[in-house]
């Protein structure tokens, strides 16, 4: 079976909406984190940011398990570009994964659920571990810090696909191969 | 002479025996620190401490000779909302990393009858020290029914979180924190 030319049209989407978001988040979270009191957003800039957050768990683990299914389209690089390559993605889907875990178990240490845009309550499944709002807040910090450092790897890698190497890397997440 | 000698030991040893030194039940959980501060001035909310340990020496015929000191964990602050503690405890407020330790020390206590004490001392807390006042008061004293003997009290002070060199606004309702203290004590 000959493996198709681009991406699959919903990996692309779900591709560049994720990095979007991500982005905005990593920016939203810095910024939150230092709203004073009476600012107008201390309250609605971490809801919005907890119910993003958890659409996209949900999203991606949706991707996750579409991708197992899905044949890619063809590889560029030797084969140490290759296993770097691999090794990479799966790095950003760790470190994803910890931030949804870590930034879950921040808000949910009390038994409190967490309100996705009021439209239902994901319930809290308690303190699990002790120091736990702590020790998550740290962890989801560092991920968020590592996850911001790949991506800029992972773009810049982009780049020199599509500019030195003028291969199709780019192009087949873009749908123009 | 003798007998005056024997009346005075006697006399001296009773002293001695009613100056009893109590150790706080922290065990029994029969003691709270407890703190209530504004919120926006539309209403009080509530907080505790949950780990502290303390003692206290009380003679209830000389009450001005007492004495107590209570150190508290500040990382056990429970205000019963998971992210609302982690930002009390995060260098905003208490910074529980760096100051992992509350403490308070009595200096001087003034009986005003009716079981109302002034207990003085110094309140160590986000590193800085301050003299305070506690209004105090013995709730009662007596035997307990497992063979021990126990002395209570309840105490009340303000402080001023800027005097601690907490500086986080929270708006001109919410600049000072009550903390109040329950303590029962068994005597050693």
């Amino acid at each position: 079976m000959n493996s198709p030319k681009n991406w699959p049209l919903w990996l692309i989407a779900v591709h560049w909406l994720s990095a979007l978001v991500v982005i905005g988040m990593f920016a939203v979270g810095i910024w939150m984190v230092d709203l004073t009191y009476y600012s107008e957003w201390y309250r609605t800039a971490p809801h919005w940011h907890k119910s993003v957050g958890l659409v996209l768990a949900v999203v991606t683990i949706g991707r996750l398990l579409m991708r197992t299914r899905t044949q890619r389209p063809a590889r560029y690089g030797n084969k140490l570009e290759q296993s770097l390559s691999s090794l990479g993605h799966m790095a950003i889907y760790a470190l994803l994964v910890i931030i949804f875990i870590s930034g879950y178990l921040i808000s949910t240490a009390d038994g409190r659920g967490i309100e996705v845009f009021n439209w239902f309550t994901v319930p809290g499944a308690g303190e699990l571990f002790t120091d736990q709002s702590d020790i998550a807040g740290e962890v989801h910090e560092y991920a968020a810090f590592g996850l911001i450092g790949l991506a800029v790897i992972h773009a810049l890698a982009a780049f020199k696909h599509h500019f030195i190497n003028r291969d199709a890397t780019l192009s087949q997440m873009t749908g123009r191969h | 002479m003798k007998k005056l000698v024997i009346g005075a030991l006697l006399g001296l040893s009773s002293l001695t025996v009613n100056a009893a030194d109590y150790v706080i039940d922290t065990n029994g959980a029969h003691a709270s620190v407890n703190f209530k501060i504004q919120h926006l001035g539309y209403s009080w909310l509530t907080g505790r401490f949950n780990d502290f340990s303390g003692k206290f020496s009380y003679d209830p015929a000389k009450p001005e000779a007492s004495s107590i000191s209570v150190t508290i964990d500040t990382d056990s602050l429970d205000s019963n909302h998971a992210e609302r503690d982690k930002h009390l405890r995060s260098g905003d407020f208490l910074a529980v990393s760096k100051y992992p330790e509350a403490k308070f020390v009595s200096t001087k206590i003034e009986d005003l009858g009716g079981n109302k004490l002034k207990v003085y001392g110094d309140f160590t807390l986000h590193g800085e020290t301050n003299a305070i006042v506690i209004d105090a008061q013995k709730i009662g004293e007596g035997a307990d029914p497992w063979g021990g003997y126990r002395a209570g009290f309840s105490g009340t002070t303000t402080i001023a979180l800027k005097d601690y060199g907490i500086d986080y606004n929270l708006g001109p309702a919410s600049t000072h924190v009550e903390i109040s203290l329950h303590v029962e004590g068994i005597k050693q």
